[in-house]
C-alpha cells in the first residue's frame, strides 16, 4: 500500500513543479500582496494617542474585602481607601477627559503591558497603585507620559521596551493562510476533478489502486508542497522584513500543518463527486470567497456582529488565523492554542471521512 | 476449451436507458474475443462491466469460477476506449509509475520492446502522437503481465497504417497466450484478430461465434457488388440487393449466372466488383442497418 501511495505522491510532485507557471504563482502572489501592504501600511506611526487604563475592579475588591474585616485598624484602612479612591477618580476624570486620546480598559496586568511592549497603545495607566508603563522607544509614548505626569507628578514610571507590531506582522499570517487556502481548495479540488473529467483517475481505478490510497497521496503531496511553499516563503519574508514572532516557529509550523490538512480535506469533501470543473469552480469559491473576508485575513473580527463571528469559526482558516496570531503577536504556546488545533483536527478528520465516502472514480455514467 | 469468463443475464441501465440487456455468452482461455456493433450498441458498457469499472444493475461475471473481487486487479490489463495519462510526466515516467501498483510485472525493457517504446522513452506524455499514445496505454494495460487484456476500441481515430501496426503489437500478445477481449466498430479489424466474436446492437447479442463460421451460416456463395445508380435497374429487373457503403451487393451462389441475367437486360457492369461476404455484410443482414451508422 505504501508504495502505491509513494508512486501517486511523487508523480503528483513531479506534476507540480513540471508545471511552472503554477509553481511560480504560488510563491509570487503572496510576496507580491506582502511587499504592497509594507508601502501602503509601513509608515511609522499614528496620530492619536493610545493609553491604556487598568481596570478598577481590583481596586473595588480590595475596598469590599477590607470591609467585610472587623478590626478596627481594617475599618480605618477601609475609610482611608475610599478616601484616597475618590480623590484619585476625580483627578482621572480630568485626564482621561483629554480630546485625542484614545482610552483602552485591560483587566490584565501582564497583557496590558505586553499592548505596550508591542506599542500596540503609547501608555498603560494604573490610577489605583499610582503607575504607568511606557515603552522607552515609543515617541508617543514620551508624549502620553508628558501629559500624564502634567496631571499626576507623583506616578511612578515603569519602563518596558519591545518592537511594535506593524499592521504588516499581523497580515502576513493572513496572506501566508490565504496562499494556503487557495493552493489547498484548488490545487487539489480542481485537478482531483480535471482527472475525473479526463479519465486518469478511470485509468488508475483499473489498477490495484484503491480509492484511499490514491486520496491519501493527493493529501500529503500537497501537504508537502503547500509546507515546502510556505515555509520558503515565512523564511524568506521574515528575512526580508524582519517580522514579530514571539512564540516558537515549530508551534506555529505545527498550526500550519494542521490548518493545510484541515483545507486540503475541505477541497477533497468538495470534488468527491463532481465531473464538472465549473460546478466545482463555483464550490470552490463558494467556500473560499467568505473564508477570505471573514477569517481575519485582513482586518480583526474582534468588533463584527457575534453572528458574523459565528460563521467565521466555521471556516478552517479562522482557526489556523487566530492560532497562528497568537502564538506569533502574544508568545501563546501549543498549549494555548489547543482549542483551535482540536477543531482544525477534527474538521480534517470529518471533511477526509465524508470525501472517502462520497468519491467517485468517475467512470458511472448516467 | 476451458472458459475464462462467464457472463450471465448481464443488464445495466442509466437513468430509463437499457444500455446492457441482459446478455450472456463464455470466453475461452487465451482466444482473441470481440465485441462488435455499431456506437451505442451497448460494447463499451459490457466491457467495463467485464472489467469490473463499472457495477452492473443485474447479471453475474465470473472470472475463473469466482465473482470480480480486489484480486482481479492483479490479473487483468485494460485498455480504456477514452482516459488520459497524469500530465508532465514522460513516457518512462509513467510505466515506472503505474508498474508499481501491481505485485508483479513485466521487466519495463520488454514492454519498451513489446510495444515499440524506445524512440518516445523521454517524451512528455502530451507531446505523443495517436500511434504513440495508444502504444503507452497498451503498454499500461499489458504491464502486469495480465491473463486477460481488455482492449476497448485501440484503433479508433488511428490512421491505416498505424491501425496495422497496432494490430502487429495485439498478435504478439496473442502469442503471449493472453486471452483478449476487444471492442471494435472495425470489421477488419475482428476478422483479422478475432478468433471469437459476438454481434450487438441495442444492448442485445444478435449473434455469436467464430467469424468464418458465422459467415459459412449466414452465407452461401460470393456478393456482387454494383455502383448505386442501378438500383433502379436492379429493382425493376426483380433482383434482390442490399445498400452497403453506397453500393448494391447483390450475393449469389452462381456468379456466372447473375452476370449473364445482367447483360441479358442490358444493365452496365462498369464499375462491378465480385468479394466474399464479410462481417459487416453479416451485421447488415442481420440488423438491416449499417454498421457504422
Amino acid at each position: 500500500m505504501l508504495k502505491r501511495i509513494l508512486a501517486i505522491l511523487n508523480a503528483r510532485n513531479i506534476e507540480f513543479v513540471r508545471d511552472r507557471s503554477a509553481m511560480a504563482w504560488s510563491f509570487v502572489l503572496p510576496v507580491f500582496l506582502l511587499v504592497g501592504f509594507s508601502f501602503m501600511f509601513g509608515e511609522e506611526g499614528k496620530q492619536l494617542y493610545k493609553v491604556g487604563l487598568l481596570d478598577s475592579a481590583a481596586m473595588i475588591e480590595s475596598k469590599e474585602n477590607a470591609k467585610r474585616t472587623e478590626s478596627k485598624e481594617d475599618a480605618e484602612r477601609a475609610s482611608q481607601f475610599e478616601l484616597n479612591t475618590i480623590n484619585t477618580k476625580q483627578q482621572q476624570s480630568a485626564f482621561t477627559s483629554l480630546k485625542y486620546i484614545s482610552w483602552v480598559n485591560y483587566k490584565e496586568q501582564q497583557k496590558a503591558i505586553l499592548m505596550v511592549d508591542q506599542h500596540k497603545i503609547d501608555l498603560l495607566v494604573d490610577f489605583t497603585k499610582k503607575r504607568y508603563w511606557l515603552n522607552s522607544t515609543s515617541a508617543n509614548g514620551y508624549m502620553a507620559e508628558k501629559l500624564l505626569l502634567a496631571y499626576h507628578p507623583d506616578f511612578q514610571s515603569s519602563q518596558t521596551s519591545g518592537r511594535a507590531v506593524r499592521y504588516l506582522d499581523w497580515v502576513m499570517p493572513g496572506i501566508l493562510g490565504m496562499n494556503m487556502m487557495f493552493s489547498c481548495l484548488f490545487g487539489v479540488g480542481y485537478v482531483i476533478v480535471r482527472y475525473r473529467k479526463n479519465g486518469v483517475l478511470k485509468r488508475f481505478q483499473a489498477t490495484p489502486l484503491s480509492a484511499f490510497e490514491f486520496l491519501s497521496a493527493q493529501v500529503l503531496s500537497r501537504l508537502l508542497i503547500v509546507m515546502s511553499v510556505t515555509t520558503i516563503l515565512f523564511l524568506g519574508c521574515n528575512w526580508l522584513f524582519d517580522f514579530y514572532i514571539l512564540g516558537s516557529m515549530i508551534d506555529l509550523f505545527v498550526i500550519a500543518l494542521l490548518g493545510a490538512s484541515s483545507m486540503i480535506a475541505l477541497s477533497l469533501m468538495i470534488a468527491a463527486k463532481s465531473q464538472s470543473e465549473e460546478l466545482t469552480g463555483g464550490l470552490l469559491n463558494f467556500f473560499s470567497w467568505p473564508m477570505m473576508f471573514l477569517s481575519g485575513v485582513w482586518f480583526s473580527l474582534e468588533g463584527a456582529m457575534p453572528f458574523v463571528q459565528k460563521v467565521a469559526d466555521l471556516f478552517p482558516l479562522t482557526h489556523m488565523l487566530k492560532a497562528a496570531r497568537a502564538i506569533m503577536t502574544d508568545g501563546a504556546s501549543l498549549a494555548d492554542v489547543q482549542g483551535h488545533m482540536l477543531v482544525l483536527s477534527l474538521m480534517t478528520v470529518g471533511f477526509l471521512a465524508l470525501g472517502s465516502l462520497m468519491f467517485d472514480w468517475g467512470s458511472e455514467r448516467t | 476449451m476451458a472458459s475464462i469468463l462467464e457472463i450471465k443475464e448481464l443488464t445495466k441501465r442509466f437513468s430509463d436507458n437499457v444500455a446492457v440487456d441482459g446478455v450472456s455468452f463464455s470466453v475461452n482461455k487465451g482466444v482473441c474475443f470481440g465485441l462488435l456493433g455499431p456506437n451505442g450498441a451497448g460494447k463499451t458498457t459490457t466491457i467495463e462491466m467485464m472489467e469490473g469499472i463499472l457495477p452492473p444493475t443485474s447479471g453475474e461475471i465470473s472470472y475463473q469460477g469466482r465473482g470480480i473481487d480486489n484480486a482481479y486487479r492483479e490479473d487483468v490489463g485494460i485498455q480504456f476506449q477514452h482516459t488520459a495519462i497524469q500530465d508532465f510526466l514522460t513516457v518512462e515516467e509513467t510505466l515506472k509509475l503505474f508498474i508499481k501498483f501491481y505485485k508483479k510485472s513485466l521487466p519495463i525493457e520488454q514492454l519498451i520492446e513489446t510495444c515499440a517504446l524506445e524512440s518516445i522513452l523521454n517524451r512528455d506524455t502530451r507531446k505523443l502522437s495517436g500511434g504513440q499514445k495508444q502504444r503507452l496505454l497498451l503498454a499500461l494495460a499489458i504491464l502486469n503481465d495480465p491473463t486477460i487484456v481488455f482492449l476497448d476500441e485501440p484503433t479508433t481515430g488511428l490512421d491505416p497504417q498505424a491501425r496495422r501496426n497496432f494490430w502487429q503489437l495485439i498478435d504478439r500478445i496473442k502469442k503471449q497466450n493472453k486471452t483478449v477481449i476487444l471492442t471494435t466498430h472495425y470489421m477488419d479489424e475482428a476478422e483479422s484478430l478475432c478468433d471469437e466474436i459476438v454481434i450487438m446492437d441495442k444492448g442485445k447479442i444478435i449473434e455469436q461465434g467464430a467469424p468464418q463460421t458465422l459467415l459459412s451460416k449466414h452465407f452461401e456463395g460470393v456478393i456482387l457488388s454494383l455502383p448505386k445508380q442501378l438500383v433502379e435497374a436492379l429493382t425493376a429487373s426483380g433482383i434482390t440487393f442490399t445498400e452497403n457503403n453506397n453500393r448494391l451487393d447483390v450475393l449469389t451462389e452462381d456468379v456466372e449466372e447473375l452476370i449473364r441475367s445482367l447483360l441479358d437486360k442490358k444493365l452496365p457492369l462498369d464499375g462491378m466488383q465480385i468479394r466474399s461476404p464479410d462481417l459487416e455484410d453479416l451485421f447488415i443482414k442481420l440488423t438491416g442497418h449499417m454498421l457504422r451508422g
